[in-house]
């Protein structure tokens, strides 16, 4: 019998890959085939034909001039995006696509960039950056940690958020003490570090999702995370 | 001039911060500029051949040695920051240091290496006559915001240069029209031939120019790397072409010379000795910690700086891991940036067939889990440096050893070393 395939679409590598965002996409290949799962990486860039089908989606964080190479790229598939999203896809969106995910930027000049309105938020910029190592906690996934480093302020509408902040600022310092947002099986988040690799718990759900959504079940592997625990302990240590 | 009374307290405060045993840094500096605002732009502004920016990511502190070597074969007393201090007070404690007491220095010409942030500053107060601007590279991400932002940070340092500015014309932010538009002084380039350009990476969001528009965008004098084999490189300028062996380790040390004879080249013009600068060239060693290599227990011990992606990645491309016991040491003090993602951003499978030997420093468990994901093998992990690098010396004796590390990694293991080798100090 051949081997169960999951497919990861990488979105925008070339542009929006600023935070390590390559480190999610690793993981999540590593974690899929020591679960004896077969994985293709395919990487998406603005013009490339959108692939028929994937079943896990990441994208990352970019500069503004990445940001606005992508922009219109976003737009066209953004229906795609929602379908895929609706349908249960597990997607990891962090720093810029997060904010791109959600109904609006809005630059610190007043101009506003629509987004593809997966996620119910708002970003607003502003000259102030949040800077540092941040620790949340989240119901689903215990502890998360990682770092965060934006401008942008993010609110959050009638969705619900991916932890409440324990260190750090989250998604618009201390306002409302929330981090990242969940929409189904999308997280929207400001962590990178790179997220998934101290947060194991995450790419395992990433996974989950991925393989019941395409074959009904999931056949979890014994994975030794002894590194990435200690990694936790020191990290969540350090200073801001 | 500088006021000669504020070079005695100056003077005075450096004396008694050495008494007290600090290296005497940053002391007399600060309280010379309290008394003196204009103390550093005063003295540098005497110079007979001005005042000389290098600056960008990578490479600074060893292209500078170069820079101050290579001048000093021509016969100018060069004054420069050894110790890589890019302070303003750092710098006013260095000319402290090198003045006599009515406040003169006796040098030609500063040679100064800067960081992006301190360089602007620094160059729109004292306007630099030339600079050389190596390349834009993720780094500091946490300080600095962004790389674009890094850019327009030199774009600010060649638009205060008043007579020549030299352009890594391999890195694309530098070398594309934006850049450069607004530069009044003369625009020189330095480079690789596009044989060698592969063994270059560089940050991957970047939209590169072809080769022949980048050669038209700088029709001037270029300075090039024609070839690289071992630590024979062929570098061609001026119409001919020259061979030189090196001392100096790693392929982006070797571009670092070509930038800085294409600086010297300028600042000399045509009072330049050749044979003397090639042959001075021959014998310049590595700036510590970069590819320095340091005898312990009669094996060498080299130490590779690493700050950030792309020097991570040429590292790996430049040293061979064969036969070599490899360590890597990471802190995330200021110093080094506390965000752990580049690390990611690195492909360790060049380590993959010999495996590492040590894994230390403050994020020691974040090293050993980024190897953990490109499936390389690691004998033992220590998050206390001193414990570690003790543990990976006496692991495989008969080796020679590599050590990749960060800069406050870089200058702990040094400390440690120092008490068991001879280990040359700093500045």
């Amino acid at each position: 019998m051949s081997k169960k395939t999951l497919t990861i679409l990488h979105l925008y590598p070339k542009d929006m890959n600023i935070y390590g965002d390559y480190g999610n996409v690793l993981v999540l290949k590593r974690r899929a085939e020591w679960h004896g799962y077969e994985v293709k990486v395919i990487d998406y860039n603005p013009g490339d034909d959108f692939p028929e089908k994937f079943d896990i989606l990441v994208g990352g964080g970019g500069q503004d001039s990445g940001q606005d190479r992508v922009q219109s790229d976003l737009q066209k598939i953004g229906p795609k995006l929602k379908t895929m999203a609706n349908k249960g896809a597990p997607m990891l969106v962090v720093c810029g696509l997060y904010q791109l995910f959600g109904k609006f930027f809005q630059t610190q000049t007043g101009h506003v960039i629509k987004g593809v309105g997966i996620l119910d938020i708002e970003t607003f910029a502003e000259s102030e950056r949040l800077i540092g190592n941040i620790v949340t906690k989240s119901h689903e996934f215990g502890e998360i940690i990682g770092y965060e480093n934006h401008s942008g302020k993010t609110y959050i509408g009638n969705i619900t958020n991916l932890g409440k902040v324990i260190k750090g600022a989250g998604n618009n310092g201390k306002i409302d003490k929330t981090e990242g947002a969940r929409y189904k099986n999308v997280i929207g988040t400001y962590m990178h570090g790179s997220l998934l690799p101290k947060n194991p718990k995450i790419a395992d759900w990433m996974i989950s999702k991925a393989a019941t959504n395409k074959y009904g079940t999931f056949d979890k592997a014994k994975i030794d995370d002894g590194i990435a625990k200690l990694a936790r302990e020191h990290a969540s240590k350090r200073p801001r | 001039m500088a006021k000669i009374h504020s070079v005695l307290v100056g003077k005075a405060v450096r004396h008694v911060a050495r008494l007290r045993g600090g290296s005497g840094s940053a002391l007399p500096g600060l309280v010379v500029e309290k008394i003196d605002k204009k103390f550093v732009e005063n003295s540098l502004k005497k110079l007979p051949r001005g005042v000389v920016i290098i600056s960008g990511t990578n490479g600074k502190t060893t292209t500078t040695k170069i820079v101050v070597e290579l001048l000093e074969s021509q016969g100018l007393k060069v004054f420069t920051n050894k110790t890589g201090s890019n302070f303003s007070r750092g710098i006013a404690a260095a000319l402290l240091a090198d003045m006599n007491a009515r406040g003169n220095l006796k040098a030609d010409i500063a040679v100064l290496e800067m960081d992006e942030a301190h360089g602007v500053r620094f160059a729109e107060q004292i306007q630099p006559r030339y600079s050389l601007l190596l390349n834009v590279m993720r780094d500091q991400l946490d300080r600095f915001g962004e790389i674009d932002h890094t850019a327009r940070l030199l774009q600010r340092i060649a638009e205060s240069t008043t007579y020549g500015v030299i352009v890594n014309r391999d890195d694309p932010r530098l070398s594309n029209e934006n850049f450069l538009k607004d530069i009044d002084a003369d625009i020189y380039s330095y480079g690789v031939s596009s044989e060698l350009i592969n063994q270059f990476p560089s940050d991957d969001d970047m939209r590169t120019l072809s080769m022949e528009k980048r050669e038209k965008l700088f029709e001037r004098d270029d300075t090039c790397l024609k070839t690289i084999s071992g630590k024979t490189a062929t570098i061609s300028y001026g119409g001919k072409t020259e061979k030189v062996s090196l001392k100096l380790g790693g392929i982006y040390n070797v571009l670092n010379a070509v930038g800085a004879i294409a600086l010297c080249r300028q600042i000399l013009g045509k009072n330049m000795d050749e044979k003397k600068m090639l042959k001075t060239l021959s014998k310049i060693t590595p700036a510590f910690g970069r590819g320095e290599d340091i005898m312990v227990n009669g094996k060498t011990c080299q130490i590779i700086l690493v700050k950030n992606p792309s020097g991570f990645r040429l590292g790996l491309k430049s040293f061979k891991p064969d036969g070599v016991s490899t360590m890597i040491a990471i802190n995330d003090n200021y110093a080094d940036g506390r965000d752990m993602s580049w690390l990611w951003d690195v492909d360790f499978d060049s380590l993959k067939e010999n495996g590492v030997c040590e894994i230390s420093g403050s994020r020691a468990y974040d090293m050993a889990l980024r190897l953990q994901y490109d499936e390389v093998n690691f004998t033992h992990v220590d998050t206390n440096l001193s414990r570690s690098l003790k543990s990976f010396l006496s692991a495989e004796p008969d080796k020679p050893k590599r050590i990749y590390c960060t800069y406050t990694a870089m200058l702990e293991v040094r400390k440690q070393l120092g008490k068991i080798a001879e280990v040359k100090e700093l500045g």
